[in-house]
């Protein structure tokens, strides 16, 4: 019997199918659903995951019905993507700088989307709170903002290469920089836009809409589609430098280009979801442990448990402490800096 | 680099009088202009007159802290940098900050406490359990301390605890507004009486520094020759970290997490004095309270009428001298 199941699409899409990466990806996207379910289904009013279902496909009571679709599933689906759009952003990361530390969170990346945000909220509100320019332009002001950022870090970070000791440290340098333009940006303005960003940062989906949905899922899904087409780059790009080039890949611009889809998934995310940190760093290593590291198959792992851990972190903070909401983003942080600190002693060469 | 013992001596007396000028300018400049007639006229005979309790009961208070935490910030950046064998190590770097502002902001919100002493002192407490949290987390594991694993445990756990405050605060407007400008680091508005609360920890940290410098210079040979040399090492490296704690916690009880003084002042001062820590310790206490002052006068004035919470301008200084050291790299040993 064979170990792996080839899948070829085209010229460009072709993968080796480990068979063990099959039956995880099928439970993966069994417990997605199932969590899924169950977050649509809870809150005030409560649903069973059947009932939830069976009002999702316009069957059940019609209360049910509105609750759900007017309410619950565009937050569900915001975290779901931003969920999906971080891990791959940081599995994107990892395996191009390769190092297991790295993540859109620790370069400052995110912290870039952030700032950036605070200040398009900062500048374009009026005394009502309400924007004075589209929403449209937010993910665009978090893109550009993880892009600076990004790009700061790998300017500042190359010095004949890039150790990646170096861009972890430059790293946390740079995201210092971005938390104190952040607070210094609501330090300035009126209180209540500081709370409204306070809450924003520290990354939650309350309040998303169907708005939000429609401007995020072309973003997200497109650049997931892209990063699935990218895998192999990655793949190559982990082997190092020399042999990468050796293959015949064009380094240096891929790198680029991989930086591009990273910090464009972070920015897509940190827009609409704001600051849901360690799911980058989280799930990449989750994915790895349960498939190995070629990418065909890392990748859409780490997307799927990028999903539930941001799906669950917001159904926790929805119920733990109900009526008041925690933002999913202290979650996210409770389980990943442990994490983090756990990866430290697995990695002791580093 | 000043050679000769006695160059070092007239370069400490010079920073002396820069300290001295530099609180002085602390006292004299800001919104409401003040000669320095008034100011001595305030200082030595208060008539009770607007401009004379300005600089009694706002400008002199504000200079002396941050004098002192200046001070206390940058010796306990040293000593840190010594205990750790790491150049980037520092009250900041560490989550001793970000740890003393989690516990000041879980006081508020569950127990409503607003008076200044108890929140200082729920901050000394906090940065005392953050460092321990750092020091024990790093201190684990096969190859104990290494510079990398304590920069990034310490990066965590300022990470954690910062997510957890700001999720805190998103849930409760009230204590944002009390504290936000408390936990961006600022010597703005506080009392002398905070500053009296804390002040003999303070001095007698600095006091104990002073004297534990001879042994520190011997730590820095590695374990194997301060034993040899017949150093107990763990009782030393214990109450290093014991003045730290003091140091810092002290610092943050006063004036919120003021970043990056503790990690570039000791840089500084070893430009300067050398790696004795007997000379280099008295020279980050001065340096680390010139440094203060000026980013606490220029903040004054970066967004005339409003201010600036000294800690963003600290920031601003500080992050080219992190990643300029980043890039130099901390892998030594």
């Amino acid at each position: 019997m064979k170990k792996y199941i080839t899948v070829r699409m085209g010229k460009h899409i072709s993968f080796f199918y480990d068979k063990k990466a099959v039956a995880v990806l099928a439970a993966l996207i069994a417990a997605a659903v199932l969590l899924f379910l169950i977050s649509i289904g809870s809150g005030e009013m409560r649903m069973s995951p059947l009932e939830a279902a069976a009002a999702l496909l316009g069957y059940g009571e019609e209360i049910h019905q509105t609750v759900i679709v007017t309410f619950r599933l565009p937050r569900v689906l915001v975290a779901w993507m931003a969920g999906m759009a971080l891990a791959v952003a940081g599995a994107v990361l990892q395996g191009m700088v390769r190092n297991p530390l790295a993540s859109p969170d620790v370069l400052g990346i995110t912290g870039g989307a952030a700032a950036s945000v605070v200040a398009f909220l900062a500048l374009f509100s009026d005394e009502n709170n309400s924007l004075t320019v589209s929403i449209h332009w937010l993910p665009l002001a978090a893109f550009l903002g993880a892009t600076a950022a990004a790009w700061f870090v790998y300017m500042l970070a190359w010095k004949n290469g890039l150790a990646p000791l170096r861009l972890v440290l430059v790293g946390i340098g740079v995201s210092a920089l971005m938390q104190a333009l952040t607070t210094l940006l609501m330090i300035t303005g009126p209180i209540y836009r500081a709370s409204q960003a306070n809450v924003w940062i520290t990354g939650s989906v309350y309040g998303a809409s169907w708005k939000h949905v429609s401007l995020m899922a072309p973003w997200v899904i497109g650049l997931l589609l892209l990063a699935i087409l990218a895998a192999r780059h990655v793949n190559v790009q982990e082997l190092g430098d020399e042999l990468a080039m050796g293959l015949g890949g064009a380094v240096e611009r891929q790198r680029l280009g991989l930086v591009l889809l990273s910090t464009a998934l972070t920015g897509g995310a940190v827009a609409f979801a704001g600051g849901i940190g360690f799911v980058g760093l989280m799930a990449p290593h989750m994915a790895r442990r349960l498939v190995g590291s070629a990418f065909g198959a890392l990748l859409p792992t780490a997307a799927l448990l990028g999903g539930v851990l941001v799906m669950g972190a917001d159904l926790a903070g929805r119920l733990l402490l109900a009526p008041t909401e925690i933002p999913a983003g202290v979650f996210t942080a409770a389980i990943g800096a442990p994490y983090f600190i756990y990866l430290l002693y697995q990695n002791r060469k580093a | 680099m000043l050679a000769t013992n006695r160059q070092k001596m007239v370069g400490l007396i010079g920073l002396l009088i820069v300290l001295l000028a530099a609180v002085w300018m602390s006292i004299v400049c800001g919104y409401t202009d003040t000669s320095w007639r008034q100011a001595v006229a305030a200082l030595i005979d208060n008539d009770g007159s607007n401009a004379h309790l300005v600089v009694a009961t706002v400008r002199l208070p504000r200079a002396l802290i941050a004098a002192a935490v200046g001070a206390s910030l940058a010796m306990a950046g040293a000593l840190m940098q010594a205990l750790t064998r790491n150049p980037l190590a520092s009250p900041g770097i560490f989550g001793i900050n970000a740890g003393a502002g989690f516990f000041i902001v879980v006081m508020v919100t569950f127990f409503s406490i607003s008076s200044l002493q108890m929140l200082s002192w729920v901050a000394f407490m906090g940065a005392a359990m953050a460092a321990l949290i750092v020091f024990v987390i790093s201190a684990a594991g096969k190859d104990g301390l290494t510079p990398l694993k304590m920069t990034l445990a310490g990066t965590a756990v300022s990470a954690l605890f910062a997510s957890l405050t700001q999720g805190m605060l998103a849930m409760n407007e009230k204590a944002l507004e009390e504290v936000l400008f408390w936990l961006a680091g600022s010597v703005a508005g506080r009392k002398l009486e905070l500053l009296a609360a804390v002040f003999p920890y303070l001095a007698a940290a600095w006091l104990g520094t002073l004297l534990l410098a001879r042994h520190v210079n011997i730590l820095m040979m590695g374990d194997d020759v301060a034993k040899g040399l017949g150093l107990r090492t763990n009782v030393i490296k214990a109450a290093v970290a014991l003045l730290v704690v003091l140091l810092a916690g002290g610092s943050v009880a006063v004036a919120g997490p003021i970043g990056f003084i503790g990690m570039m002042v000791p840089h500084m001062a070893r430009a300067l004095a050398g790696v004795d820590h007997r000379w280099l310790l008295p020279y980050c206490a001065l340096l680390g309270g010139i440094l203060l002052l000026m980013a606490d006068i220029g903040a004054r004035y970066v967004l005339m009428p409003r201010e600036v919470p000294v800690g963003i301008v600290t920031a601003l200084l500080g992050v080219p001298f992190f990643i300029y050291i980043a890039r130099r790299g901390i892998a030594a040993k």
